[in-house]
């Protein structure tokens, strides 16, 4: 970027909402940074597009009581975030504001505070030594931030090859002293703090390589993990209309991943939400660490009543800061609460622009936007040979419920795992209710993936898989058959089918979010559980009516009900194991 | 209006739409109010020193030389304890033939609430309709519609819920109510004697159509006075706000924008969501409750109106005619209360979740014991009594003019739950059987 001593200034030539024309005296970037002065409040603004002299930027606040004229100044840099140890536990807006920090009970225009905190001391310990050759990324020492450690990297802008000249000794510093000097290919000395900026529209880029994703990232949830099991660093995306528990799930995915770090983007959603965040996170253990969740996450706030513009940069926040801890070797869960809402903040710019609209007026290029950005996701190879990765799951708030809108079929070609959750399911209180069938994962595919549960799992894994599908659709269309053709007009076989398929439903797919066992489960114990029901499927049983079979699947269901809320091998889930023996016994065909 | 003697006066407009006129002017802020020939409007638009205007109260009769004054600020509301009792129209002018309020003059529509100085919604509002209170609990701090069509009685039970509530303030905006639901509302807070505790800012159907626009604003400038200097708890009541996005669609469709889906602006989530978002529960005290209404058409929830409201609200209540027992009830199926879990069971007795659950359960058994009775089926003697169930249940508890404490309602369903059933048939918990189960003597 070229450094020029004077910086571009103009003025206010025109303003419709938050988009702000303004005739420039020098060069401006696309995407740069300004500020806006009115009487005296900086109003941050972002460029566009630039028309001649003539630049649009995009307002990050209410433009209310701005004038033609109003001074404009230009920063020469992008959006940029800052990086460094005291991100985690933060609650941020979608600019990177601490909102802790601000004073006063409602958001003052213009007031911004310092993501990272400058006179706090951490305890750092040296990892590269003097002669030491390093890339943008490469690690010079770490900091134990909360519990985990925290690389300090040679700044991502950095290119090409740097020799290390020295590296501060283990010792405490605050993230502005210098803890490293490097000499470039040219034998320039550069200090290094701690801390660096990166613009949030560009890709991170410090990774060998990006193979394709081949791990399970468990989460606890048996109809993702088991059914449509999303990849270490894989995508997917959870539609459903209102009311179907989008965000019971993503709650429930961020307390028990089993990731290093969750970042939540809480993306044009409802305030109270993140309140519930707020207040359950420093309270929830993670049942992995031992530790509070608050001390593995970071919630970017941008609520639906905050600036339209902001909430298009959150995003964009939430995956720079997800990259750079993804360059400290760490496994990062990145969640965005909607995906829809970013959408409708670039509609709205692109309306005002007056750009020739695509379909539902949304812009043209939003599949290339959405695609792009989760292109950002995956699992990497460090260039030190560690390996990282961002897992991101964006829910997807369909207008009407309706799928096929220009959101959901965007994010549909761009996203991996796809989670539908379906109004009917919600409606008979089968949560979580994503639907079995219409849902997918592309992962489950993989050669490396079905190998790796083969491995991990069971050596038939993915047979099995198959197969609960399999009943699952056979008990779909039976009931669609008894619906049609009356109880009695059946077989008593077509009755047994059906309720084969509902024990899979009952007892695999429906998970209680509230209930304290029953919400998260192990790979081992969804392993066990899939072969209980197999089992029920695989065995004969004998009824003289169709009524007799109702009756007795309710129980068999209500019974392994019990095994699901009793912690997994204790002395009251073999015993309620054993009295399903008994009630199986009773039907069994000899 | 006030006007200023140094103030400049333009006369020369150059353009005119239903909605909007533009003109040349300089030094004129986004956002700042003018008056056309006596008619307040809002500056939309700044091209140049080409200012466009919306004007609210329409554009018939202005002429091109017609006198435009910029007052050099945005729209303001006089916020004071004087507001108590009294009635406003959409600009906060008074129409019950008092006396101009005194007090701070506020911008109207202002800045959002930190999430993090917003404290966790945890306080029942009970309304004594156990449709509601059982099966939908309200809390302080929540912001939810009653989606109805327009021929349902909702401005009648949201004036029951006002009354009821123990708010400290309660603010109607009322936007295109006929002039006769404006007066039933009138007649019944002066009825209740509720009078002083109530607030009103009313757009009938004889007022322009564009004025609504800055109904809810008013009413919310006004709450969060109460709410955060008072630290009061306030209750808002916006009717009908599928009204106000239709004033929106207009204002929209004259600055030529293009529209999204129902023609509405491609912004209706975002205006909404500025709105409803003004609930809050403080941790001083103070709290701003809102309950819509949202008109319908035919019951299409997919309708954008409805649609981006349900994602923002928390919660829905749908209200429907029961034709079993001819009366209105709250429908238990479609309607939701996303904030009930953080007080049913905790601020109401124990048997609270399970009871509402069981009760919605058997309600389900009914209606697919219809379905089956109305495809020709046989029903079993366990539909038999689910439908014997469903009809007292709806009489009992679901009926609107039910209003009764929520304990008794409670006590209530164990009886319906005893008079039908066995206890292995109602599927709660064994403990809170063996304790509410009512004994036979």
């Amino acid at each position: 970027m070229e450094k020029t001593n004077k910086m571009t200034t103009g003025k206010v030539s025109g303003i419709i909402a938050n988009l702000v024309y303004v005739e420039v005296d020098g060069p401006v970037q696309q995407n740069e940074i300004c500020y806006i002065d009115l009487e005296g409040t900086k109003l941050m603004a972002e460029v566009i597009k630039v028309m001649g002299t003539k630049a649009y930027v995009q307002v990050f606040e209410s433009t209310r009581g701005l004038k033609m004229h109003n001074k404009v100044e230009f920063t020469g840099h992008l959006l940029e975030v800052t990086l460094g140890p005291g991100i985690l536990s933060k609650n941020y807006d979608g600019l990177q504001n601490d909102l802790d920090k601000m004073e006063g009970v409602f958001l003052q225009r213009g007031e911004q505070t310092n993501p990272l905190e400058d006179d706090k001391k951490w305890e750092f310990k040296p990892i590269a030594k003097e002669g030491d050759i390093l890339q943008a990324g490469g690690w010079l020492g770490e900091v134990t931030e909360n519990w985990m450690p925290h690389k300090i990297m040679v700044p991502f802008k950095f290119k090409g090859k740097y020799t290390v000249k020295s590296v501060a000794k283990e010792g405490k510093y605050t993230i502005k002293d210098v803890i490293a000097v490097v000499t470039d290919e040219e034998g320039k000395e550069i200090e290094l703090t701690m801390t660096q900026k990166w613009p949030v529209k560009l890709a991170i880029k410090a990774y060998k390589e990006k193979p394709r994703p081949f791990k399970l990232l468990e989460t606890g949830v048996r109809v993702i993990d088991t059914l449509n099991p999303i990849a270490e660093g894989g995508t997917g995306f959870i539609p459903g209309p209102f009311g179907t528990g989008k965000t019971v799930l993503q709650h429930a995915l961020s307390k028990q991943a089993e990731a290093d770090m969750i970042i939540m983007a809480a993306c044009g959603e409802r305030a109270n939400e993140v309140v519930e965040i707020f207040t359950e996170f420093p309270e929830l253990i993670d049942p992995r660490s031992g530790r509070k969740l608050m001390e593995r996450t970071t919630i970017i706030a941008n609520t639906s009543n905050m600036p339209v513009a902001a909430r298009e940069a959150s995003v964009y926040t939430a995956m720079t800061i997800a990259e750079y801890y993804r360059a400290m070797g760490l496994k990062v869960l990145l969640l965005a609460d909607s995906t829809s809402r970013w959408a409708q903040a670039l509609r709205e710019m692109s309306n005002r622009m007056e750009e020739l609209p695509g379909p539902d007026a949304f812009p043209m290029d939003l599949p290339a936007i959405i695609s792009s950005f989760y292109s950002r996701a995956g699992f990497v190879y460090l260039n030190n040979g560690n390996t990282g990765s961002i897992t991101f799951i964006g829910t997807v708030s369909p207008a009407g419920g309706n799928l096929k809108e220009p959101v959901t079929e965007s994010t549909k070609k761009a996203a991996r795992c796809f989670y539908a959750l379906s109004q009917q399911r919600a409606d008979s209180k089968r949560y979580p209710a994503i639907d079995p069938l219409d849902s997918y994962s592309k992962y489950a595919e993989y050669a490396e993936v079905e190998e790796y549960f083969r491995k991990k799992i069971d050596p038939e894994w993915p047979e099995k898989l198959s197969l609960l599908r399999n009943v699952l659709t056979r008990g779909r269309e039976v009931a669609e058959q008894i619906n049609i053709l009356g109880d009695d007009g059946v077989p008593v076989e077509y009755h047994v089918t059906f309720w084969k398929a509902e024990v899979i439903d009952f007892i695999i797919l429906q998970q209680d979010a509230f209930d304290e066992v029953d919400s998260s489960t192990s790979l081992e114990r969804q392993k066990y559980m899939v072969n209980k029901v197999l089992d029920i499927y695989h065995t004969k049983f004998s009824f003289e009516s169709f009524e007799e079979v109702a009756t007795y699947f309710k129980r068999v269901i209500n019974q392994m009900k019990q095994m699901n809320y009793s912690e997994f091998e204790s002395d009251k889930f073999k015993q309620n194991e054993k009295e399903l023996k008994t009630i199986i016994d009773e039907k069994k065909a000899e | 209006m006030e006007t200023k003697a140094f103030q400049k006066i333009y006369t020369k407009i150059t353009q005119i739409t239903k909605a909007t006129c533009s003109l040349h002017a300089t030094d004129v802020g986004y956002d700042e109010i003018a008056v056309v020939n006596g008619r307040m409007a809002q500056v939309v638009k700044i091209i140049g020193d080409e200012i466009t205007l919306q004007v609210f109260g329409g554009t018939e009769g202005i002429p091109t030389n017609a006198e435009v004054i910029f007052l050099g600020r945005p729209a303001t509301l006089k916020v004071s304890e004087e507001l108590s009792g009294r009635f406003f129209n959409a600009y906060g002018d008074p129409i019950d033939g008092g006396p101009e309020i005194e007090g701070e003059e506020r911008q109207i529509g202002g800045p959002s609430v930190n999430p993090v100085r917003r404290k966790q919604p945890s306080e029942f509002i009970p309304t004594g309709i156990a449709g509601i209170d059982l099966n939908n609990a309200l809390v302080t701090g929540q912001k939810i519609p009653f989606f109805a069509d327009p021929d349902q009685p909702f401005n009648q039970v949201m004036s029951m819920v006002a009354l009821r509530a123990k708010a400290d303030k309660i603010i109607l905006g009322g936007m295109g109510l006929t002039n006769d639901d404006y007066l039933y509302y009138k007649n019944v807070f002066d009825n209740a004697g509720a009078l002083d505790r109530i607030i009103s800012f009313v757009n009938t159907t004889e007022d322009p159509p564009v004025e609504r626009l800055l109904v809810p604003d008013m009413a919310l400038t006004a709450a969060e006075y109460f709410a955060v200097d008072k630290k009061q708890k306030v209750l808002v009541l916006l009717t009908d706000m599928t009204l106000f996005a239709d004033a929106l669609s207009i204002v929209s469709n004259r600055m030529d924008q293009i529209p999204s889906k129902d023609s509405m602006p491609g912004s209706l989530y975002s205006d909404l969501a500025k709105i409803y978002e003004k609930a809050v529960q403080f941790p001083e005290g103070g709290s701003i409750t809102i309950i819509a209404v949202t008109t319908l058409s035919g019951g299409d929830i997919t309708h954008a109106i409805p649609d981006n409201t349900g994602y923002i609200t928390e919660g829905q209540l749908f209200l429907r005619k029961d034709t079993d027992i001819g009366k209105v009830i709250v429908d238990p199926f479609r309607s939701l209360s996303r904030l009930k879990q953080l007080v049913i069971g905790k601020k109401t007795r124990e048997d609270h979740p399970q009871v509402m659950n069981a009760a919605v359960r058997l309600y389900a058994d009914a209606a697919n014991a219809r379905t089956k009775l109305e495809n020709g089926f046989d029903l079993t003697d366990y539909d038999e009594r689910a439908l014997e169930f469903a009809k007292d249940y709806s009489e009992k508890l679901l009926a609107i003019d039910v209003n009764i404490e929520v304990d008794e309602m409670l006590s209530t369903a164990w009886n319906l739950f005893d008079k039908h059933f066995k206890p292995a048939e109602v599927g709660i918990k064994k403990d809170l059987v063996e304790k509410y189960w009512p004994k036979d003597n």
